[in-house]
């Protein structure tokens, strides 16, 4: 029988059950790779239940580098008779198929290699059921160890740092990894020719999620205020940010917080508080999914009409509705973009991986604080609740926080001229802003989502109404400039053909194109970073025939905003879509540019899966 | 332009306060509402209430909702920030404001569409979270700005202006904040000034969550003959617990009450409530017995007013969450970042 080979590239994944502790395992089985120097991207494919239902974890090694999903499984560690036979349908031929042979069973696939190794027999030394099928778990671990080659020294120093604190647990867990590390040597010698060998490519890279890392980001951005309500795939970024602030953010002397969180009534609620602080001159966030920015509209616009700064992390999920929510999609761009009734456009940016989710999320307040206006992290369930291989996090210590335009005492004490919120005295279209209680005369007025003049007033005056949306509109001019730039794959344009992608696409982009190179196809490449769009993303569609969008909805929502904002004509831009909910895979964007470029009708380009 | 400026042309003989200003100093805009409608009493009440204790303006902020009653704050403190914000949500902007700068003094106003309706919910929980604000409701039965529609605080006997029934029976707020842990809840009535200023002075000085049911009548809607929320209605069927007079800080109690006829609440920075007792029953520092006579004078078609509830030493949000005392808002650079020196021994963690 044939046998998968290969070194440092590779797909595992893992089949459990929900709740059944599998998921530190197999998070500790990814570390152990990492540590051996390959970058590994671990995904959770999670139901969404608490216990019971299946539940997989896929971890792509690749020394090279590509860490997108990829279709095809070369090792299946397989613990729910469940899924079998639907895992089993997923294997690659030649690859290795490991069951719990406590139990038996026969396998209809003959190009694979069926692996048994009777965990839960081999458990039964510990003295409990439930201890049984937890430490199960790192019998697996343990034999992938031997199978796999890698360094059990770096396991057993994982398990010491996992329970550092409830040091009890550490020997039963080693325990069992051991179990499983004897077994394998004893009984699957030369079962597998899939190696991983030592390598330094992880260098300078960390292994971290991105809503961890906009957690952190918020709290080296200055947040004070996250008001929130639970949404998958958001809530552990609000968590993120309480730990990084019971961590960072509790003054030694008082043991009093620095920080405020509140977990809200509803998004409406969690928005308005979020509104309320920034206002009031604390920077203040909230973080949800589609759901949430459905019912934050109303407040939305307020924010943008009145001008207070805002940060609103979402983390896309599969929608419409409450459609599939624990898988990803890049759904939400338009509804971001013009959130609210009327004439409404927003900031938005689009962190490609968890380094860049630390570095917007600083980013975003300082933003949100310099522009007056909502600004929208728009990130995704792939990214935001998975590990990432991802440069680790950096601070430069003579970076000041940005409040952008705003009057202290001194400021208005020495104003000759009369004080208007809403006065464009800049001519960037961004006013002043004071902070309640700053001056006991000077500086008061009255926010306020009615229309107004430039001193905050009430006004029915059409034309001091029409004067107020212009001004609007150079201030989103005025972001254009200011926002992050797209990031080019080359140095220079060399073909008459571009492709545009953003997010978490990234990781699958970059192995795309590598490998249209290998086919001889050359292509320029270029990440959008945020909305508005700078000058230097219309120079690159000027500067192309023809231009791939790739995206994970199903409408096109980037091309369309390009289309509308850059008046950009249809033909010029091909959509490339997926949106089944699982993350686009590498094969899936090349396939689809490549049967484009063959003369296939556009039609192919539209599907959910590859 | 709509908006007008009140001349500013002070009379030499005017009273000033401590702070050296004078009543028109706290006032506002010139209103827009209907001439007789409650809630500019309610606004003169605020006015006079801050100028009597001199409060400094600049250290209020106003907050609103949607409503007749949401546009008030433009019409008393000029010198006071002021939050206009959308219909039924005033309480998530105060509670993030609050969050924010709690040294403040947050006024809330909303009506009772604004509250009882649409942003219940939001009224609900600023209750139970106890933000230090006061809650100001210009309750009149009706949903004024959008023309005389019923309000859930409408009760079911009273019918429109146009003779049509109220099918669902009122919702009171006052009951509701007692239960859901409001720690000062009173009702007033716009059309008396000498028990509401009074009121809203303690409130003032109270930490924690305030609410002020105020009936403030409609003219416009809901002031008929046959509505309970009218002038003539309210005036013939109020009946006041207590007679509230507020004591500021290092001031002496000066009215004369026989024994057992008062009760003297102590608020957390000193100054003293002293409620002259109306009734026998009455104990408003007793959650049982204010909501119990909430139910027996609804029965007996009566409205109570006055403090119905105070819990003097109860925790606020700011305690509760154990806040840092600086203002979120005054914390500097070095207060807020970590720095590169965390930075890398988080790297190190995640390899
Ligand atoms: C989301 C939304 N729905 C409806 C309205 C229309 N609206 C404005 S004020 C109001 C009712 C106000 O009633 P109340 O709060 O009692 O204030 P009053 O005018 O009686 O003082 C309504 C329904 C709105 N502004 N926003
Ligand atoms: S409609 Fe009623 S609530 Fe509104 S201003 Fe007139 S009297 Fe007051
Ligand atoms: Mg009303």
């Amino acid at each position: 029988m044939s046998k998968i080979e290969s070194i440092n590239e590779f797909v595992i994944k893992f089949a459990n059950v929900n709740g059944s502790g599998s998921a530190s395992a197999n998070q500790m089985f990814a570390k152990g790779v990492f540590r051996s120097g390959i970058p590994v991207s671990p995904k959770n494919i999670f139901p969404s239940n608490i216990q019971g239902l299946p539940t997989w974890f896929e971890v792509r090694v690749s020394e090279k580098g590509y860490l997108g999903r990829k279709d095809g499984i070369d090792i299946f560690v397989a613990m729910n008779p469940q899924s079998y036979y639907q895992d089993l349908q997923e294997l690659n031929s030649g690859g290795y198929f490991i069951y719990d042979s406590s139990w038996e069973r026969k396998f209809d696939r003959e190009d694979v290699n069926v692996l048994g190794i009777p965990l839960v027999k081999l458990c039964l030394e510990f003295p409990n059921l439930k201890q049984r099928l937890l430490f199960k778990n790192l019998v697996y671990v343990g034999a992938l160890s031997f199978m796999l080659g890698i360094d059990k020294e770096i396991y057993i120093k994982l398990i010491e740092e996992q329970f550092k604190g409830k040091e009890k647990l550490i020997a039963p867990n080693i325990r069992a990894l051991e179990i499983g590390f004897e077994y394998a040597k004893e009984n699957l010698e030369d079962a597998c020719d899939i190696r991983v060998k030592k390598s330094n490519k992880t260098d300078g890279l960390i292994l971290t999620s991105g809503n961890d890392a906009a957690g952190l980001g918020s709290v080296y951005g200055g947040a004070t205020v996250c008001a929130w309500y639970p949404i998958t795939p958001s809530t552990s970024m609000a968590e993120s940010f309480t730990k990084y602030c019971e961590d960072l953010r509790i003054d030694p002397e008082t043991g009093k917080n620095n920080f405020a969180i509140i977990q809200a009534e509803d998004e409406l609620a969690a928005v308005g508080m979020a509104i309320g602080a920034n206002w009031n001159g604390a920077r203040a966030f909230t973080a949800t999914s589609g759901p949430g920015i459905s019912l934050m509209g109303e407040f939305i616009g307020l924010a943008y009409f009145s001008e207070v700064p805002l940060v609103i992390f979402n983390i896309q999920r599969g929608g419409p509705s409450t459609g599939m929510p624990t898988r990803t999609q890049q759904s939400d761009i338009l509804a971001c973009a013009f959130a609210s009734h009327g004439d409404t456009k927003h900031v938005l940016l689009f962190p490609s991986d968890p380094k860049e989710c630390f570095d917007f999320a600083v980013e975003a307040f300082d933003l949100a604080d310099q522009l007056q206006t909502p600004v929208f992290f728009m990130s995704d369930l792939d990214l935001g609740m998975n590990d990432w291989s991802t440069p680790e996090f950096e601070w430069d210590d003579s970076r000041i926080i940005n409040r952008g335009k705003v009057l202290n005492y001194e400021d208005l004490e020495n104003m000759d001229t009369e004080y208007g919120r809403y006065n464009d005295v800049d001519g960037d279209g961004i006013p002043y802003r004071t902070y309640p209680g700053t001056h006991p005369s000077k500086g008061a007025y009255f926010n306020r989502g009615t229309s107004h003049d430039a001193f905050a007033r009430y006004t029915e005056d059409g034309k001091i109404h029409a004067e107020v949306l212009l001004r609007l509109s150079k201030k989103y001019q005025t972001a254009s400039k200011i926002l992050p730039g797209p990031k080019f794959n080359q140095d220079k344009n060399t073909s008459s053909m571009g492709v545009i992608y953003f997010g978490s696409t990234d990781v699958s982009m970059q192995e795309a194109l590598d490998s249209m190179t290998e086919e001889g196809i050359a292509i320029d490449a270029m990440r959008i970073r945020s909305f508005p769009f700078n000058l230097e993303v219309w120079e690159f569609i000027e500067d192309h025939d023809l231009l791939f969008i790739v995206e994970q909805n199903r409408d096109g929502q980037m091309r369309t905003l390009i289309m509308a904002e850059g008046g950009i004509i249809p033909d010029k831009l091909v959509s490339i879509l997926c949106f089944d909910g699982q993350p686009i895979t590498a094969d899936f964007i090349s396939t689809k540019i490549i049967s484009h470029l063959s003369g296939k009708p556009e039609a192919a380009l539209i599907g959910g899966t590859s | 332009m709509t908006y007008i400026v009140k001349p500013k042309n002070h009379h030499p003989n005017l009273e000033r306060n401590e702070l050296g200003l004078t009543r028109r100093d706290y006032e506002g805009a010139i209103s827009t509402l209907c001439a007789g409608c409650g809630h500019d009493s309610i606004s003169a009440a605020i006015i006079d209430a801050c100028f009597q204790l001199s409060i400094p303006s600049y250290q209020v902020a106003k907050l609103s909702g949607i409503g007749c009653s949401s546009k008030a704050p433009a019409y008393f403190l000029n010198q006071s920030h002021g939050f206009n914000s959308v219909h039924g949500r005033m309480p998530s902007i105060a509670t993030g404001a609050n969050v924010a700068n709690h040294e403040l003094l947050y006024l809330g106003v909303s009506g009772d569409g604004d509250s009882a309706s649409i942003g219940i919910g939001q009224f609900i929980h600023a209750a139970r979270r106890q933000p230090n604000m006061i809650y100001i409701v210009e309750n009149n039965g009706t949903y004024g700005l959008t023309k005389g529609q019923f309000s859930a605080t409408n009760d079911l006997e009273s019918k429109s202006k146009y003779g049509e029934d109220n099918l669902f029976p009122a919702i009171d707020l006052c009951g509701m904040a007692i239960q859901l842990g409001a720690s000062f809840v009173a009702r007033g009535f716009s059309g008396d000034k000498d028990q509401l200023v009074p009121l809203l002075k303690a409130a003032i000085n109270h930490k924690g969550f305030c609410l002020l049911d105020i009936i403030s009548p409609c003219v416009t809607f809901n002031n008929h003959n046959t509505s309970t929320k009218s002038y003539d209605h309210i005036r013939e069927h109020n009946e006041s617990v207590s007679r509230p007079d507020f004591v500021p800080l290092g001031k002496e109690i000066t009215a004369e009450y026989s024994e057992g006829e008062n009760i003297d609440v102590a608020l957390h920075d000193g100054s003293i409530l002293s409620l002259e007792k109306l009734s026998d029953d009455y104990n408003p520092l007793d959650k049982k017995s204010a909501l119990e006579n909430l139910i027996k004078s609804e029965k007996e078609g009566k409205v109570t007013t006055g403090l119905l509830y105070i819990d003097p030493n109860a925790k606020d949000l700011k305690e509760t969450i154990n806040m840092t005392d600086k203002p979120l808002n005054k914390l500097e650079d070095g207060d807020l970042c970590p720095g590169n020196k965390y930075i890398s021994s988080l790297n190190d963690k995640l390899r």
